[in-house]
């Protein structure tokens, strides 16, 4: 548990490091992600610590995200005036995005299978 | 209040051990009525989290600022737990490889998409520039939307409560509309709900099968990176 954690962290910094470094537009924990990733394919496999680490934090990994969306008492005001065209992006964009993504991959699947 | 119970309470407000106990607590009440309402998605965790704690933190006249002291912790939190998505993306390696190309495609086509309609809609019912820059990173998981929104004229914490919202309404409305548009594949939809709804959508996806999760959590990985890349660019050209 501890030692995998550290480990996440230590990538979390090797991504951070990289991305202050070469001045990318992209965060350091997806960076991190990548490259815990390559490992893991360089390597051939996972430890059962780390596998289960991760598994703790992922199952709720929606509780990480509750700090964030309190944030939402600072824009009340904001939100008050704004509110019809920020909801309907928000749904409007969402459905848009599931849908095009899905139907759009979903095709392509299809047409990978019948043309082997 | 009598006088010892206010110092005590000027006290606890002032240390970061409120903040956090009352997320975990809101969380984990928010959690049980979720799972007693057969884990239906519109009684979804996160928003009736943030509903107890906000009203709880207005009752008691608290800043937002206060609580986030003690918050911070579960919030830094979203920095290790993206790094460990490496490892359901890890065990889904064999599918990955075979659909590689058309998820590419379909990740590049996704993510213009969801940044292209938020910031099209949102300007035709008049949102203000800010709002705009807020709302386009929105389909991106928050570390990566708020350092987004940053860079290119948007509120990083107006952002943060946006990619919530989005999360909470890709996770609801996702198996519905996939019902609809008859998607039933369960890598594609768990790639959809990645890409679109972030982490909250693929903590859905991870109670739907381990397939879906994986996959949710591969294309919210890509689509961080996609967005990253593409909306300052975009927004450039945009001559903004």
């Amino acid at each position: 548990m501890l030692g995998a954690l550290t480990l996440l962290l230590l990538y979390q910094l090797a991504g951070e490091v990289i991305v202050q470094f070469f001045a990318l537009p992209i965060p350091g924990p997806v960076i991190g992600m990548a490259l815990l990733f390559a490992t893991l394919v360089v390597r051939g496999g996972v430890s059962n610590e780390l596998r289960d680490t991760a598994s703790n934090l992922l199952q709720h990994l929606s509780l990480l995200f509750v700090p964030a969306g309190a944030g939402v008492m600072v824009h009340f005001s904001r939100l008050g005036e704004e509110w019809p065209a920020i909801v309907g992006a928000l749904v409007i964009s969402t459905f848009v995005t599931l849908g095009v993504t899905g139907l759009l991959l979903c095709a392509f699947l299809k047409r990978g299978e019948s043309q082997p | 209040m009598t006088p010892r119970l206010a110092e005590i309470w000027v006290y606890l407000a002032a240390s970061p051990l409120l903040g956090l106990t009352l997320t975990l607590l809101a969380y984990q009440g928010a959690y049980w009525l979720y799972r007693h309402s057969g884990m239906n998605p519109a009684a979804n965790p996160v928003a009736i989290a943030v509903a107890i704690i906000v009203a709880l933190l207005m009752l008691t006249d608290t800043s937002y600022a206060t609580y986030f002291e003690g918050a911070q912790f579960v919030h830094f939190l979203l920095g290790p737990a993206t790094v460990a998505l490496a490892i359901p993306l890890y065990a889904q390696l064999p599918r990955l490889k075979r659909m590689f190309g058309p998820a590419l495609v379909a990740l590049a086509i996704g993510s213009l998409t969801a940044i292209v309609s938020a910031i099209a809609v949102g300007w035709a019912l008049g949102a203000s520039r800010p709002t705009l820059m807020s709302l386009a990173p929105k389909s991106v998981t928050t570390p990566i939307a708020m350092g987004i929104a940053e860079k290119i004229g948007g509120l990083p914490s107006l952002t943060a409560v946006l990619v919530v919202a989005t999360g909470i309404l890709g996770a609801i409305v996702a198996q519905w509309l996939f019902r609809l548009l008859r998607v039933k594949d369960e890598a594609v939809q768990g790639f959809a709900i990645g890409l679109a709804a972030h982490g909250i959508g693929t903590a859905r996806a991870f109670q739907i099968s381990e397939t879906t999760g994986a996959f949710a959590a591969l294309a919210m990985g890509l689509n961080g990176l996609a967005t990253a890349l593409l909306l300052p660019i975009l927004i450039r050209a945009w001559g903004g």
